[in-house]
């Protein structure tokens, strides 16, 4: 076997690595530093948190480089970067600055409205969001290595973040009762617009054949542990660590309540006393057009 | 008998699977107390940092230090590896993850680079041949004394070692479909 690099089986595992964590939202080194003494497993680094990128308005972009190379040099923990989708261009130069996985995120402006990246070409592996198992299903067969939800970022609210992860579970669960002939796997793999093959391996498996993340409003220890009881293999903070009142003390507690998401014993404790998290907004508040999870389907 | 696998993060249901695969009964062990009636402990990959962290915040850390210099077989993959080491490398150092050191090895932590150097080959591995390897932001062994010793090399550098009751291999067998390094760490047991 010659060696190889940048296979399937490389960037799927590196996500399996990730499981069980948490991955923090980081603008400076810092920040970062911050994160992988609180347990962070990666951090994502960013130019702004999606709380300010929402505040700020206009097109938000991937990073300064220099400022994801900042970061990546600050910490021995993996370090994500985000680029905007279908933007093929930005995704090679955060792959060439020695990012070890790229988000191709809708907190972004969308760069191509009718076409992702086609991830298979890159060597480092992705991660893309989604509302539902088609959108999960057509990321993975463009070449994603994992799944988060998009639940609605910036927010500090869950309940888009549960509404994706269940919407997705009762998907999954309707897959496993539907009537295994060929006509109706074909229609149904139509409708979800993937190969027989893909929609056959997620039957077969029983979940998204993929790590598969929560995102997207995260902003308490609770929160956290509510994404983890409703099956996500591990979960992404944005804005709610540094846009609460003590980061350190929430990254720490989330952290904790990820690894003891079925114990509320655990749960209690690291609850109390935390501060003020992020502040947050309802989401019946913001305009559709503002609304980012409906970006890149 | 019962293999349990240390369930802090990482790679937890893959090591899980492989057990499956080869008729051993397992149990994902995330507290100490789940540690009696096991015989044999896998510890998997993940974050070093994170793992280790969490670990020491409960008994979990002391209890598995105590149980390795026991005698009880442990094996440990990548992260795994790097937490079974008495000594790693400045990268270790810099993050301060307190390590079980229980074995004569000093280690380098992501010894290859970043994820765009992680890679696939073919080793050869005692007493099993070749075996394929799976490489994720992989360690090293820098040196190994004392009882210590080298089972495989990848372009010189040693990839897996044996200690006694103790295993350590820097690539991943778990993201792979071939049990026999599992038989191996079974047959220690």
């Amino acid at each position: 076997m010659e060696l190889q690099k940048g296979t399937q089986k490389l960037k799927e595992g590196f996500a399996k690595m990730q499981k069980g964590g948490v991955i923090m939202d980081v603008v400076t080194s810092e920040q970062a530093k911050l994160a992988e003494k609180s347990g962070a497993v990666a951090v994502m680094a960013l130019h702004a948190v999606p709380a300010d990128i929402r505040v700020n308005g206009g097109v938000a972009r991937m990073a300064d480089p220099s400022i994801i190379r900042s970061i990546i040099d600050s910490v021995t923990i993996p370090v994500m970067a985000k680029c905007r989708i279908g933007h093929v261009a930005e995704a090679q130069i955060i792959q060439e600055i020695g990012v070890d996985m790229i988000d191709e995120s809708e907190v972004l402006t969308p760069a191509d409205e009718e076409a992702h990246i086609d991830k298979k070409k890159f060597t480092i592996p992705f991660v893309c969001g989604a509302r539902n198992l088609g959108e999960a299903l057509r990321r993975i067969n463009e070449g994603a290595a994992m799944i988060r939800t998009k639940g609605e970022p910036g927010t500090g609210n869950v309940v888009e973040a549960v509404r994706h992860m269940k919407r997705i579970n009762q998907e999954i669960y309707e897959l496993k009762t539907l009537k295994r002939n060929e006509i109706t796997i074909r229609n149904k793999a139509d409708e979800l617009r993937i190969p027989v093959e893909l929609l056959e391996k997620t039957i077969e498996i029983g979940r998204i054949p993929v790590v598969n993340f929560a995102a997207g409003g995260i902003a308490t220890p609770a929160d956290a542990a509510l994404m983890m009881q409703l099956g996500s293999d591990g979960v992404f903070v944005g804005s709610g660590i540094f846009k609460s009142d003590n980061p350190e003390r929430f990254a720490r507690a989330i952290v904790e309540a990820t690894k003891h998401y079925d114990d509320p014993k655990v749960l209690l404790e690291v609850s109390k006393g935390l501060g003020v998290p992020m502040k947050g907004s309802d989401i019946s508040t913001i305009p559709k057009e503002q609304r980012m999870q409906d970006r890149g389907v | 008998m019962i293999i349990g696998v240390v369930g802090i993060q990482g790679a937890v249901s893959e090591h899980l699977d492989m057990l499956k695969k080869c008729n051993v009964d397992s149990l994902w062990i995330r507290k100490a107390e789940q540690l009696c009636g096991v015989s044999g402990l896998i510890i998997p990959g993940g974050e070093s940092t994170t793992i280790s962290k969490l670990m020491r915040e409960s008994s979990l850390f002391d209890s598995i230090v105590d149980l390795g210099k026991g005698g009880m077989p442990i094996y440990g993959t990548c992260a795994g590896l790097v937490l079974l080491a008495k000594q790693g490398c400045e990268n270790v150092k810099k993050t301060e993850p307190k390590l079980f050191g229980l074995m004569d090895m000093k280690i380098c932590r992501n010894a290859f680079g970043n994820q765009k150097e992680s890679f696939e080959a073919e080793i050869d591995f005692e007493g099993i041949g070749k075996y394929p390897g799976v490489f994720i932001r992989a360690p090293i062994i820098d040196k190994t004394w004392g009882n210590c010793k080298p089972l495989s090399f990848y372009d010189g550098k040693i990839v897996a070692a044996k200690q006694s009751n103790l295993l350590a291999t820097s690539f991943h067998p778990e993201l792979t479909d071939d049990i026999r390094l599992h038989e191996f760490f079974i047959d220690m047991i």
